[in-house]
């Protein structure tokens, strides 16, 4: 009996590699995980994602229901179909999961996200920097003679279109808070 | 009523609430509080077993073969991790087990203290849930949320991490009626609409078949009879997976065997050739596929799982439904008869399953002179159908083996490690079942080298006066292993000998049970009767051919109709591609 020889990369043709069956379109989805405010739930849905291969592009949590301990984390994330539909499934059985809703498929929904920019320049560059930022409806939160910082909320598209423009002229650090989201209309 | 009590005190009383008898540990410094209210009682036994991955896996076998939950104690620290094998087994085959760990003081948490490990953090993803009490008031409701989420639903472990401090401190006793109602009720029942889909599609069937799984057994007794009777009244073929043996008669006429990776050629051939897949509480797990892309590719399939992540996660279904396997086939069986009980003529399909059938796919070439493992577990299956028979397993050959040559009529009879794949699991889990089940026959079938892992279980089977019966398929061989390089590394067989085995007689004599060697294949009957006949621990030596391999087989990355039948056909079976996968 010949020695083995296994290809290299062969394992991207493993007969259990979900990502051959059904290849389908990259989407993205917009999560929204009602939880028990517990200890260790984060721990419990981000090690359900990394544990499994799944991708988080943006996270956000925070307490949303003190009476009730309630928490809302809203996760963006990418995948098939499939694997999105996985997703939904594997983080509805964590027990202190009470609501998985995607945003993206239940109807229309807002999506907001606050960033904060750090942009250090004089002269010419320092006045362009405040003209876009108004353009942008952004806000000087803080300022010194050679820096601005501007506070934007937003959609992550209009983020990212800001910080594009504000990277030729001086900006030093981003902060991001990740994305919240509701869905829109009078429903829960 | 609600009344005051220490924590430890606390964790005694709310296992008597929740009707436990049988607690499997190891005491420590983390839980010596708990330890000394166990000692003051006598409602609860304790089994001291020799390690904690004992102790787990000795709840699995008591959880399993009674479907009440098993409860283990182990302490902080080590005695927690050496819990982690134990919890992810009960993880993957879906045992209810309730886990107490001790913790350092909660004053101490996160200060590297002896014996401190981040419990919660490390059994985090193996467990349905787990919790660290920090509050003694919390403790009792605490536990009897621990017992909801182990049973219902798709059972699981759980774990309650409990700091000494809590164990020390007085708290109100909550009683399990009283306790905080968990928002975690998963849903049971299908619709009425997916009910009437099922049998739409049951009653024009063609070339069905019934792929059942260890969901079955979870959903209980009822469920099996349930099954058994749709089985009969359709009259369609049933394959099991490994999980799902017992739930359907294997002296049933709908009977295909189990099917998969070793499993039987008419049960595979008939899930490839279907034309409707009824899934009932099974995983389409690698171990049952084969090569995904031509899985069964002329059928519709109806999945029914308790567990909604395990819809599409492998195979895409035509129709799923969600609900518990017992409540689902009730339903189906009411709208069935209420429509006449229809079916379509299966006649043909039946005639090409009896072709698959007369293949024989298990025919192995006897020998004279040496024991073949599979005469072995025939000889012992012929001298013991018909007893009140229990029987665990550890992992590999031998398990196969056991899985195609013993029959088993009724579910919760058979035991075996079968998402995770623990060697060492077979031993300790034929104590748990020993215990549930003191005068029935509790045989271990296992190979001598996973039955090493865990081998230090005779005391406790020499403490607890358990007549477990260890029959050991001896090949001097990781007989798995073994295969698998036979196949595919070139006959390289590397570190898969068992070298420097034990003499086992002279083994079983130094803990005081007795010893069985046989190597005869005519003195094999006599040598069966002996373990059975005696009263106490056996060590059954059974000497068997070193390089049998386990056939049927369906090489990795192939379809279930590219089956390999014996030695003759494996040359170059397993390609490149498929020799990535295990």
């Amino acid at each position: 009996m010949s020695a083995l020889r296994i290809e290299q990369g062969s394992t991207s043709h493993s007969a259990y590699d979900l990502r051959d069956y059904h290849a389908e379109v990259i989407e993205k989805h917009t999560l929204a995980v009602l939880v028990d405010n517990e200890a260790g739930v984060l721990a419990r849905v981000i090690g359900l994602f990394s544990g499994r291969g799944f991708n988080i592009e943006s996270l956000t949590v925070a307490e949303v229901n003190h009476e009730n301990h309630l928490s809302r984390i809203t996760i963006v994330t990418t995948g098939t179909r499939d694997v999105i539909e996985q997703i939904k499934a594997q983080v509805g059985r964590i027990v202190p999961v009470h609501d998985v809703h995607d945003l993206t498929v239940e109807g229309p929904s807002i999506e907001r996200e606050l960033a904060l920019f750090k942009v250090e320049g004089t002269g010419n560059n320092r006045i362009e920097a405040l003209r876009l930022a108004e353009i942008f409806r952004a806000n000087v939160v803080d300022s010194t003679l050679e820096s601005f910082v501007f506070e934007m909320t937003g959609t992550s598209e209009k983020i990212d279109a800001f910080a594009d423009l504000m990277r030729p002229l001086g900006l030093v650090e981003t902060a991001r808070t990740g994305v919240a989201a509701l869905a829109r209309g009078s429903a829960i | 009523m609600t009344r005051q009590m220490t924590g430890a005190k606390m964790v005694v009383q709310a296992l008597k609430d929740q009707g436990v008898d049988t607690v499997f540990g190891y005491p420590g410094g983390a839980v010596l509080p708990i330890y000394d209210e166990i000692f003051q009682q006598n409602d609860i036994r304790h089994i001291l077993v020799r390690h904690e991955q004992a102790a787990l896996h000795a709840a699995e076998g008591y959880a399993r073969s009674t479907g009440k939950p098993g409860v283990a104690l182990v302490t902080s620290g080590p005695g927690a991790t050496n819990a982690v094998t134990g919890l992810t087994d009960a993880l993957l085959d879906s045992i209810p087990l309730v886990v107490f760990s001790g913790q350092v003081p909660t004053f101490m948490i996160g200060t590297d203290g002896f014996q401190e490990a981040d419990t919660v953090g490390i059994t985090r993803p193996c467990t349905k849930h787990n919790w660290l009490v920090k509050d003694t008031d919390q403790l009792a409701d605490t536990i009897h949320q621990a017992f909801h989420v182990a049973t219902s639903g798709r059972p699981g472990p759980v774990l309650i991490d409990l700091p000494k401090d809590v164990q020390f401190a007085d708290g109100e006793y909550t009683p399990p009626a009283k306790a905080k109602i968990s928002h975690y009720q998963p849903k049971v029942k299908a619709s009425i609409e997916e009910i009437t889909d099922i049998v739409a599609l049951i009653e024009k069937a063609e070339r069905p078949v019934f792929y059942t799984g260890g969901g079955v057994i979870n959903s209980g007794p009822g469920a099996a009879m349930l099954l058994r009777e749709l089985v009969d009244a359709t009259g369609f073929p049933i394959t099991s997976t490994l999980m799902g043996l017992g739930a359907y008669p294997a002296s049933g006429k709908q009977w295909l065997g189990m099917l998969g990776m070793h499993g039987l050629y008419e049960a595979n051939m008939a899930m490839h050739g279907c034309d409707l897949m009824i899934n009932i509480g099974a995983r389409f797990d690698d171990r049952i596929t084969g090569r995904i892309q031509d899985f069964s590719p002329n059928s519709k399939k109806i999945h029914i799982d308790i567990d909604p992540s395990s819809i599409n996660k492998i195979i895409r279904v035509d129709l799923p439904v969600i609900g518990d396997v017992g409540h689902v086939l009730e339903d189906i069986l009411k709208v069935w008869k209420s429509r006449g009980r229809k079916t379509a003529d299966v006649s043909a399909w039946q005639k090409q399953i009896d072709e698959w059938r007369a293949v024989r796919c298990l025919t192995y070439k006897n020998s004279g002179s040496v024991i073949k493992p599979q005469y072995a577990l025939q000889r012992f299956e012929e001298l013991t159908k018909g007893m009140d028979r229990y029987i665990t397993t550890e992992v590999g050959q031998h398990q196969m083996w056991a899985a195609q040559f013993l029959g088993f009529e009724d579910p919760n009879r058979w035991m075996t490690s079968g998402g995770l794949g623990t060697m060492g699991y077979g031993f300790p889990a034929s104590i748990g079942v020993q215990l549930a089940h003191p005068e029935s026959l509790v045989v271990n079938i296992a190979g001598e080298a996973s039955w090493l892992m865990n081998m230090q279980e005779m005391g406790t089977a020499i403490q607890y006066r358990l007549p477990v019966k260890q029959f050991i398929l001896n090949n001097e061989r990781l007989g798995m292993v073994r295969q698998w390089q036979q196949l595919l590394h070139g006959e390289r067989y590397s570190s898969s000998w068992s070298e420097a085995l034990p003499d086992f007689v002279k083994l079983a004599e130094a803990f005081g049970a007795k010893g069985i060697q046989c190597s005869d294949p005519k003195d094999l009957d006599d040598a069966i009767m002996e373990m059975i006949n005696y009263d106490g621990p056996v060590i059954f030596d059974c000497l068997v051919e070193k390089h049998e391999n386990c056939f049927p087989m369906i090489p990795s990355g192939k379809p279930h109709n590219e089956m390999l039948l014996g030695d003759a056909s494996t040359d170059g079976a397993i390609k490149s591609d498929g020799a990535v996968l295990v």
